[in-house]
């Protein structure tokens, strides 16, 4: 196991996220942030944060995004496999007609996306989807999906894992873990 | 985590965090039945059968919406209307309908014990919808459910069970869940109605005093004076069992406090509760009702694992 990306480098990357997207969403009141549990909430809570610490200027011009939270448990394709407990769900606004950015820690095989957006579905008819990514593993994609932002392309073996663990300080961190 | 059975037989062989790990799941479900699509595709590939020997009407639709929400496949079988009348014994119904690859059994018998002599003998996971006069588990569980979500939390919390105790297998399942969940517990009604043993037997005080008991709760859960046991000479008279332990809005605005009333349903209005106090503001019986749902979701999606492995 090694820290593959520290806090202080994660913290630089989720900044530049948060430039990206203020600049790419002029339309804040038509666009809302939703992080997939459970990484992806720790990406999208710190992100929001970014933004919400960049605008408070109000001659900014630009307001924080709604947030929210989705839960992709029970929309797993491997959920026969191994029963897994849910996790929180919160979207406390609709997401109909809007510009909906999923935001995921890591862009790996692309199953977790794929579940994201079915279970998005069910709960309206966005009029787009986004994907934002802290980090993106392109070559081992299994499914038609590419982040329109991602923060950094790590290159590792297939049976690498990475994973964002948020420490005892309350940091979060990106580790790789080799078999 | 993961539940520590491969069947749901009863309460009394669950433990504390098995209870939690439904209830929180339950909570997620919950969330699931107030969106635009109230369905999610995680039981896809399962089958179920609702088996069903005993009369049920809240019980069986509440299991079919809780398989329908999770997208499986449901056959509904009666005893009235199938080969059982023909005398075909429960192992071969069951056998010959898990022939045709079912997944998942959920049982309702009027004998206690049916669904534990199934378990030992087919592979599939068995959910127990009620057995005789043993246990009604997932009563239990949306009643622990319905408590938690309206007081906040089920330890400590003073929970009367009322009527018929002797016979109620939801009574029976009650118990043992508040008592793993750290609730007191008081059981009330006629001593023809009490068994002798219970406050040794299940850890609960007994009080054949329901005024004293209703003052003592924060929670009334009043069970069903059941019509067909009237012959029994349990009691004289349901006119009787009405004025000595029937709750009204009388008695309740005595209390000088607000208690929570639940029901399992159904109602004998004007017997056990008074339409005044079933349709309060008081009662959370429909809201029962609404969890049943949500917690049979979380009990089928977490027993449904394991049949793939079996």
């Amino acid at each position: 196991m090694k820290i593959q990306i520290n806090n202080q480098s994660l913290l630089s990357i989720i900044d530049q996220l948060a430039n990206e997207l203020i600049a790419a969403y002029p339309d804040t009141s038509n666009t809302v942030l939703v992080g997939i549990q459970q990484g992806g909430v720790v990406v999208s809570s710190l992100i929001d944060k970014a933004i919400r610490s960049k605008i408070s200027d109000p001659r900014s011009g630009h307001m924080p995004f709604e947030h929210g939270q989705l839960d992709i448990t029970f929309y797993r394709d491997d959920v026969r496999n191994k029963i897994l407990a849910p996790d929180t769900m919160h979207l406390p606004f609709s997401i109909e007609g809007k510009t909906v950015i999923l935001v995921d820690d890591v862009l790996f095989t692309g199953r977790t996306i794929k579940a994201a957006l079915d279970a998005l579905f069910d709960y309206g008819r966005p009029d787009r989807v986004k994907l934002c990514v802290l980090v993106d593993r392109p070559e081992h994609r299994q499914f038609p999906i590419q982040a329109d932002h991602k923060g950094q392309v790590i290159k590792a073996q297939r049976s690498d894992k990475l994973k964002l663990r948020v420490n005892e300080q309350g940091q979060a961190e990106l580790l790789l873990l080799s078999e | 985590m993961q539940l520590s059975t491969k069947h749901l037989l009863g309460i009394k062989n669950l433990s504390s965090q098995d209870i939690s790990l439904i209830l929180s799941t339950a909570e997620q479900f919950k969330e699931v039945l107030q969106r635009p699509v109230k369905k999610v595709p995680s039981l896809r590939e399962v089958t179920i059968v609702n088996l069903f020997y005993e009369n049920s009407t809240r019980t069986r639709i509440s299991f079919e919406l809780a398989e329908k929400r999770l997208s499986a496949d449901t056959i509904n079988f009666a005893a009235s209307s199938s080969s059982a009348a023909k005398g075909e014994t429960l192992l071969d119904t069951v056998n010959n309908i898990l022939s045709m690859k079912v997944d998942m059994v959920v049982m309702r018998h009027s004998a206690s014990g049916a669904p534990h002599f199934l378990a030992e003998h087919i592979p599939a996971a068995i959910i127990n919808a009620g057995d005789g006069i043993n246990e009604h588990p997932t009563q239990a569980l949306l009643d622990a459910f319905s408590i938690q979500e309206k007081t906040g939390s089920l330890k400590g919390r003073k929970v009367a069970i009322i009527g018929d105790i002797m016979h109620s297998r939801v009574a029976q399942s009650n118990i043992y869940l508040l008592k793993k969940m750290g609730a007191e517990v008081v059981v009330c009604g006629p001593p023809t109605l009490i068994p002798k043993h219970i406050a040794n037997a299940l850890g609960v005080a007994v009080s054949y005093n329901i005024k004293e008991t209703l003052a003592w709760c924060d929670v009334a859960n009043v069970l069903r004076i059941q019509l067909e046991r009237q012959n029994q000479v349990l009691f004289s008279s349901l006119r009787e069992y009405s004025i000595a332990y029937g709750i009204n809005r009388q008695l309740l605005d005595s209390l000088h406090k607000e208690i929570v009333i639940m029901h399992p349903g159904p109602i004998n209005r004007g017997v056990e509760l008074d339409s005044d106090v079933a349709d309060s503001k008081q009662s959370i019986i429909l809201q029962q009702v609404e969890n049943g749902v949500a917690v049979r979701m979380a009990v089928l999606y977490l027993l449904s694992g394991r049949t793939a492995q079996a």
